[in-house]
C-alpha cells in the first residue's frame, strides 16, 4: 500500500457516548465469539491499571532515588534495570530513560505523534496527556502551557527540555527532592511525589501541604 | 504520512483542560476498548507500529473529536476487518442491535484462564522493540544532524515539525524496530535510534521562540544526515 486510505467520517458529529458503547459491545461480542476476547480477560485488563499499576509505583521509585546515590545513579543509567530491582516493569516500560530535574533544568514529556506514556511507573496517561491541545504545544511554548495550563513558573534562567517520545524509549521525570524533607522516610517522601512531577509539569508536595 | 495525528506545532487547539481527580476509565466500554488491544496483539492481528498508522488513518475531523479510546476502536476495527476477523457489515448490524436493546447480554461464552494468565505476563514483560544491531551507529554524541525532509505516505515518525531541522546527537541507542518498515506491514528493519537535541530557535525562529528551551526527539538512522 503505498496510499494512505483515510476511512470516511462515519459520523457528522461526534458518536455518542451511548453509540460508541454500542459500536464496543458488538465488537466486544464478536471477538468473544472468535475466542480473542473474554469478559474476565477484559476485566483483569482494567483492574490491573485501576489497582495495581500505577504512578504510586514511580513515587516508589523517586523516593528511593532521593535516599539511595547508588539507586539514583543506576536508575540514570538504565532505569528499566533499575526500576526491576523494584519490581517494576513491562508494558510499555520496556526501554525507560529517566531524566533530572535540577536547579538548572527542567524537563517535560510530551508525545506529538500519539499518546506514548512510561504506564509501568505513571499508569496510563490522563486525558490531556493523550489530547491535541497539550500535545501540539508543549513543544512551541513550554513554558507558556506550564505557566497558563498547569500554574508552574520556571525561570527563563532554567533551561527547559521537552522530550518528544517517539521512539519506543519511554522518558519520565525525576523531579528535584522539595527542602525540609531531611526526616522524612522513604515511604513518606514517596507520598510528596506525583504523577505531574513525574511527567514535569508540576513539583513535587512540600511536606505539610 | 502528513496526518493531523502530527500535532507539534499546531496552533489553535485550546487551553489543556486537566480534569481533577480523573478516573482510570471514564466508562466502561473504555475498558473493552483498552482490552482490544493486547487480545488482538497476541492474536498477530497488528504490531505497535500498525496500531498506531491504523489510528492515524482515521478521518482527521474524527480523530480530533473523539474520546481517546474510539482511536483504539477504530485502529482494531481497520485491522481485525483486513484480516477477515470481523465483518463490517455484521458490525453495523451488531452496533444497532445493542443501541436499541442496549441491557441485552453479550455471548455466553467459556472463560479461559490461560488467556487472563496470558494477558497478565504481556503486562508484566511487554516486549522490547530493541533489536541486535545490524551495524556501526553512523552518527556520535556531538555530531550535527538534519532531519531528512521527505514527507512519506504511509507510516512514519518523523514528526513534520523537525523535518529539515538541524540538531545534535544528545545520544546514540542500540538498534530498534523501525516503525517506517514495521508500520507499514514489511518487516522490522532493526536501525539505530538517536536522541537528537533542537534549538527551540532552529525549531520555530528567533521571533517566536522561547528562550533558553530545547526539544529532544527520537530519530531512527534514516532519518537523519550530516550537517
Amino acid at each position: 500500500m503505498t496510499r494512505t486510505e483515510i476511512t470516511p467520517s462515519p459520523t457528522v458529529t461526534p458518536r455518542s457516548e451511548e453509540q460508541i458503547a454500542a459500536r464496543v459491545k458488538a465488537l466486544e461480542a464478536m471477538l468473544i465469539e472468535k475466542g480473542i476476547m473474554t469478559t474476565d480477560a477484559v476485566d483483569r485488563l482494567a483492574e490491573i491499571y485501576e489497582n495495581e499499576v500505577g504512578p504510586q509505583l514511580g513515587a516508589k521509585v523517586v523516593a528511593k532515588a532521593w535516599t539511595d546515590p547508588a539507586f539514583r545513579e543506576r536508575l540514570l543509567a538504565d532505569a528499566s534495570a533499575a526500576c526491576a530491582e523494584l519490581e517494576i516493569g513491562g508494558l510499555q516500560g520496556e526501554d525507560m530513560v529517566v531524566v533530572e530535574n535540577t536547579d538548572t533544568v527542567h524537563n517535560t514529556i510530551v508525545c506529538t505523534l500519539c499518546s506514548c506514556y512510561p504506564w509501568p511507573v505513571l499508569g496510563l496517561p490522563p486525558n490531556w496527556y493523550k489530547a491535541p491541545a497539550y500535545r501540539s504545544r508543549i513543544v512551541r511554548q513550554p513554558r507558556a502551557v506550564l505557566r497558563e495550563d498547569f500554574g508552574l513558573d520556571v525561570p527563563d534562567s532554567v533551561e527547559i527540555r521537552v522530550w518528544d517520545s517517539s521512539s519506543e524509549l519511554r522518558y519520565w521525570v525525576l523531579p528535584q527532592r522539595p527542602a525540609d524533607t531531611e526526616g522524612l522516610s522513604e515511604e513518606e517522601l514517596a507520598g510528596l511525589v506525583t504523577r505531574d512531577a513525574m511527567i514535569g509539569v508540576g513539583q513535587p508536595l512540600h511536606p505539610g501541604r | 504520512m502528513n496526518g493531523v495525528h502530527d500535532l507539534g506545532g499546531t496552533d489553535g487547539l485550546g487551553p489543556v483542560v486537566v480534569e481533577q481527580d480523573e478516573p482510570v476509565w471514564h466508562a466502561d466500554w473504555e475498558k473493552v476498548a483498552f482490552a482490544l488491544f493486547p487480545t488482538n496483539f497476541v492474536k498477530g492481528h497488528f504490531n505497535v507500529d500498525m496500531f498506531r498508522y491504523g489510528i492515524e488513518q482515521m478521518h482527521p475531523a474524527d480523530y480530533l473529536t473523539s474520546p481517546y479510546y474510539e482511536h483504539w476502536v477504530h485502529a482494531v476495527e481497520h485491522y481485525t476487518s483486513r484480516a477477515g476477523v470481523i465483518d463490517p457489515a455484521e458490525l453495523d448490524r451488531r452496533t444497532r442491535h445493542y443501541l436499541e436493546h442496549p441491557d441485552e447480554p453479550l455471548p455466553e461464552h467459556e472463560q479461559q484462564p490461560e488467556l487472563v494468565t496470558l494477558m497478565e505476563a504481556v503486562v508484566r514483560h511487554g516486549g522490547s522493540a530493541r533489536r541486535e544491531s545490524p551495524a556501526t551507529p553512523k552518527f556520535a554524541v556531538g555530531d550535527r544532524v538534519r532531519v531528512a525532509a521527505d514527507h512519506p505516505l504511509e507510516h512514519t515518525r518523523r514528526a513534520r515539525y523537525i523535518r529539515g531541522r538541524t540538531g545534535v546527537i544528545e545520544s546514540v541507542h542500540d538498534a530498534f524496530i523501525y516503525p517506517d518498515s514495521a508500520g507499514n506491514g514489511r518487516g522490522e528493519d532493526p536501525q539505530p535510534v538517536y536522541t537528537v537535541r533542537f534549538e527551540a530557535t532552529e525549531l520555530w525562529g528567533p521571533q517566536v521562540a522561547e528562550p533558553n528551551s530545547f526539544v529532544h526527539f527520537d530519530a531512527w538512522e534514516p532519518y537523519l544526515q550530516s550537517a
